[in-house]
């Protein structure tokens, strides 16, 4: 297939890509940007291992195509680390065991991130809806969970609080 | 009661970070320059011989660099060295549906998927053998020519005297009990990327790198040597960060020596990355089990004897069958004490993927079916769960009547915390009808005593480099898979040396740089490893209290290493100890660089001022650390670990599989509802107390217990294999139906800390034993919700509703009898309706359904 030109906004950057207009979203941020914090655990939008933000809204990578993105801004795990260090979020996911193998913690993190943009303070039944959309097969949940609360309370508090 | 400073603290991985900011790669995220991709062509058919592959018109396409195929590697392996029956490519046959054929090389992967279907393989298809008790029963097309009956191998033990045992019996329970087959299914994919170098001095192909997503490097080195007849100093083995193992990743899977003849062949680096549904064929999973057990109890609840007959569908190659099955039948010891032990075993080959070692190894199904007949057996003679199972415990230290030593024991205490956390006596029995709590128990190895290829070698060897700022490097084999390996390895490291975590730097799983550890399986890395490590670090800790004795005009036996001092027994701290302690504290937490520097700055005046001070009461680690480089010339420690011989178990056949240093307990209550109208079963919470000798990082040790008790519940409830004529139905991540976060339950992880004697810090695993118990406690919570045992996992509604339909009309029905594992109804509900029904849609982001009714699923309780 031949290659077009596309204009990706990742990140807060913008970047000129020659792309087969079949290539997923996916594809092209781990081959062509090497942006491989995104990973592909299935390619059928299953597991969520691949999931990145569109526009602030939580999306499986593995089945978008590339191509359509254009003039969105799509933001990725590399994206979420705030000026060199760790968003409450991840460093709670740390403390708190809610990565174990990590392979699906970038999807994770994305996830978490959209819900709580949307919703600063999910009831519990509400992280464990939102959560539903990635598969983690390591950790059971659980000591997610305690990850995401303590971080809300970092959030709010202006500060991670210590353990 | 000892005071640790960095052990028994929860504490946050060393990777975490890397893994949080997807920073960290896995061997998916790794290119070279020049690297080409591989794609696997597999076998349509469950049973054929290969007559011929014409690869002419794929490799005319453009982009396409070889095409490999068996002859390449003809040579054989295994993971064990009696089952050496596996091939990089099929060499005449191909043995189940998605057996490895061919692998087409190319620039990239789109051309090399497309080549794949240009090449044409001629096969006569041959009868095929999907159910084991049929394959059995085969004598012509047999998997294997060498192994009559399909029979991979069988074992017969007798311990005791089981018939005298069945004859002092008051009541005998008798029954099948079949636990279908389930995956590890772990998150990232099997991913290998082999790259040669040229050698400087034939200016042929040399050394081979090979970085893989595996939890044995040391095994991979050794086979990659087999099959390519290169010496294993050739090959360097690299394992960068790893998603997910459970077993899966324990043996050498196909595409790992694919990928290496294909570089060798290509002459140029190759990756090959599984898709999901190469994932589920590579498969090495939990085999399909049969059990045919009998208990015989005396009225007071004792045990007197135990049969079990069990027979494992292994699927078309060994794995680790012949480890599985002797598992099994081991594994019935060491928990309680039986007196009487008849065991028989069949691993048998069927046209299907291989099945091999799987969380908890061997041991789950058939304590599914042991804890289930025990609860029967309590119920028979008005007996509490809780209290037969207090009934039958061991008097350690002992030794079992198959051989096992036992040593720590925190059985009896898992049972008293779960039974109380859980409110047990109070509720047991009072819950509304159709609800229920159930009890079980399991136990698992801290590492196999007796390493799969026989020898005396250390199961596990650590370097320790220490350089003249303070800087700890330890170098060790042990594979960090997302247990928290390397994390174990530091704080052993730290703890020992008295430094702060901080200090510490973990280089694992390099086979050029790092000595052998026999990989991460059979939960063996903080027993054994863990040992190795405190050993290298005692070793170096000698030298530098050697030095620093000298020093201070004591005995080194007088040094104390604590809070990154270096200090005289019975020596009162002066005031810099605070400073010392708060300076600690910086570097522990402060990982910015301009913090380091402030750190040196400060040691560099502390040492100033340390040396008009004159005599020394006490030192800096890294003064200590100077003056035992000055008067050594190097500081370096090293240790070793293997499982002493008295633990290595008894001289019958197949007697060396079992036998661990220590066993891990668990006791588990599971809160079950069951929906008398649907057959749908909700865990609501799991208590499970889980003996880990000392919880060397409580954080690691909790998840570790949730996500066993997890994956336990996956299989007790949903997750399962389903063949149709040697074709796997279900491969994708929702049709295998591994629970997401609204399906999983509360789980109170309760740690139990029996200080093993042995293990570091009195340490043992606990990352497989609370799997098992959870598929029974969830049965028996089942027949206390709605009075019906289930014999079959997983629970489905299906087979909920049978059981309950069945009890309602009051007539005795065996629910294994005429369950056809192939029938095409099965198919159905897993494949077909009820998995895309309302989910599929739901777990868009962008369905509206989900963000308008997120709540009332699950959470609740």
């Amino acid at each position: 297939m031949k290659k077009e030109l596309v204009e990706l906004k990742v990140n807060g950057r913008t970047y000129e890509l020659a792309i087969e207009p079949s290539a997923l979203l996916l594809d092209v941020l781990r081959q062509d940007l090497r942006l491989t914090g995104s990973k592909r655990g299935c390619d059928e939008s299953s597991c969520g291992a691949c999931t990145v933000l569109v526009d602030g809204v939580a999306m499986m990578s593995c089945t978008l195509l590339a191509a359509s993105c254009q003039g969105q801004e799509i933001t990725t795990i590399e994206g979420v680390s705030e000026h060199g260090s760790l968003a409450a979020i991840q460093k709670a996911y740390g403390d708190w065991g809610g990565a174990q193998c990590g392979f699906c913690t970038p999807g994770f993190m994305m996830t978490v991130k959209s819900l709580l943009a949307e919703n600063p303070d999910p009831s519990d039944a509400e992280v464990r809806m939102a959560l539903s959309s990635n598969l983690c097969r390591c950790t059971g949940y659980s000591q997610m969970y305690e990850a995401i609360r303590s971080a809300i309370a970092a959030e709010q508090q202006g500060a991670i609080s210590p353990k | 009661m000892t005071e640790f400073s960095i052990i028994g603290k929860p504490t946050a991985m060393v990777d975490a970070a890397e893994k949080t900011t997807g920073s960290g790669k896995y061997t998916d995220d790794l290119s070279v320059p020049g690297m080409l991709i591989g794609k696997i062509l597999h076998s349509p058919y469950p049973h054929a011989r290969i007559k011929s592959i014409d690869a002419k018109r794929a490799e005319a396409l453009d982009g396409v660099v070889a095409i490999v195929v068996g002859r390449d590697a003809p040579n054989p392996y295994g993971i064990l060295p009696v089952g050496h029956d596996e091939h990089a490519l099929a060499l005449d046959k191909a043995r189940y549906v998605g057996d490895n054929v061919a692998c087409v090389v190319a620039i990239s992967e789109s051309i090399a998927e497309n080549a794949l279907e240009l090449i044409d393989v001629e096969y006569e298809v041959l009868p095929a053998y999907f159910d084991p008790e049929e394959s059995m029963k085969a004598k012509t097309d047999l998997i294997h020519d060498n192994k009559p009956g399909n029979l991979e191998k069988d074992y017969h033990h007798v311990f005791g005297d089981p018939d005298k045992g069945f004859a002092e019996a008051d009541h005998v329970a008798e029954a099948r009990f079949i636990a279908n087959e389930v995956t590890h299914a772990a998150m990232e994919p099997h991913s290998t990327l082999a790259s040669f170098e040229l050698d400087p001095h034939t200016g042929k192909m040399g050394r081979l790198t090979v970085w893989s997503s595996t939890q044995v490097p040391y095994y991979l080195q050794h086979k990659l040597s087999l099959v390519l007849e290169m010496p294993m100093s050739q090959i360097r083995v690299i394992k960068p960060l790893v998603g997910g193992g459970f077993g899966g990743k324990s043996e050498v899977i196909p595409l790992e020596i694919i990928a290496a003849v294909a570089a060798r062949k290509a002459q140029a680096p190759v990756k090959i990355t599984y898709t999901r549904e190469e994932v589920f064929w590579a498969h090495r999973g939990r085999p399909r089990t049969i059990i045919d057990l009998k208990t015989g109890l005396k009225k007071d609840g004792r045990i007197t004897a135990v049969k079990a007959r069990v027979v494992q569908d292994g699927g078309a190659y060994c794995s680790y069958g012949v480890v599985t099955i002797l598992y099994s039948g081991a594994l019935l010891g060491a928990l309680y004490d039986i007196p009487h032990i008849q065991y028989d075993g069949y691993r048998v080959l069927t046209n299907k993927p291989a099945c091999g070692a799987m969380r908890g190894h061997g041991t789950v199904n058939v304590r599914f079916a042991f804890e289930s007949q025990l609860d029967e057996l309590a119920a028979k003679i008005g007996m509490d769960p809780a209290e037969i199972r207090r009934r039958n415990l061991l008097k350690p230290p002992c030794i079992t009547v198959n051989g096992l030593r036992v040593q720590s024991y925190g059985l009896p205490e898992c049972i008293e915390k779960t039974v109380e956390r859980s409110g047990w006596k109070q509720r047991k029995g009072k819950l509304p009808n159709g609800r229920g709590l159930g009890i079980a128990c399991s136990h698992y190895v801290s590492g196999a005593a007796n390493s799969i290829i026989r020898s005396d070698m250390p199961h596990s060897t650590v370097n320790i480099k220490i350089d003249r700022d303070g800087g700890v490097v330890v170098y060790t084999g042990a594979s960090e898979i997302g247990q928290g390996s390397d994390t174990m390895t530091a704080q052993v490291a730290a703890e020992v040396l008295g430094c702060s975590l901080a200090r510490v730097r973990v280089i694992a799983a390099d086979t050029d740089l790092t000595p052998i550890d026999i990989g991460s399986y059979s939960s063996r890395v903080t027993f054994m490893a863990g040992n190795a490590t405190l050993r290298a670090a005692e070793d170096v800790k000698k030298r530098i209290a050697a030095a620093a004795a000298k020093k201070m005009g004591c005995a080194a036996e007088d040094i104390l290493f604590r809070g990154d001092l270096v200090l005289k027994k019975g020596n009162v701290v002066p005031s810099v100890k605070r400073d010392r302690a708060e300076e600690a504290e910086v570097t522990q937490t402060g990982t910015s660089v301009s913090g380091r520097v402030e750190g040196q700055i400060l040691r560099g005046s502390l040492q100033q001022k340390r040396k008009e001070e004159g005599p020394k009461e006490w030192m800096t680690f890294e003064e200590a650390v100077v003056a035992a480089i000055d008067f050594h010339g190097a500081l370096t420690g090293t240790g070793s670990y293997a499982p002493p011989p008295e633990a290595r178990g008894g001289k019958h056949k197949g007697g060396g599989v079992g036998p661990s240093p220590a066993y891990s307990y668990s006791a588990q209550v599971a809160e079950v509802s069951v929906d008398e109208d649907t057959g749908e079963v909700t865990v609501h919470k799991v208590w499970a107390a889980h003996d880990c000798g000392r919880a060397l990082n409580p954080v690691s040790v909790e998840g570790q217990i949730i996500g066993s008790v997890w994956m336990g519940m996956g299989q007790a409830l949903t997750e399962e294999m389903v063949w149709k004529d040697g074709m796997l139905m279900n491969a994708g991540m929702l049709e295998y139906r591994s629970p997401s976060s609204v399906e999983s339950p509360e789980v109170e992880a309760i740690i139990v800390e029996s200080i093993d004697p042995e293990g570091p810090f009195g340490a043992k695993e606990c990352s497989e034993g609370s799997l098992a118990a959870t598929i029974p406690a969830i049965s028996n919570a089942i027949y206390d919700a709605v009075g019906v045992r289930l014999h079959e996992s997983p629970f489905t509604p299906e087979r909920v509703l049978a059981a309950l339909r069945t009890k309602r009309n009051a007539k005795a029905l065996n629910l294994t009898e005429g369950v056809d594992p192939t029938a095409p109804m099965r198919f159905r509900e897993h494949g077909g309706v009820l998995c895309f029904k309302n989910k599929g849609p739901n777990r868009h982001a962008l369905d509206p359904a989900r963000r308008e009714a997120p709540a009332s699923v699950g959470g609740a309780d």
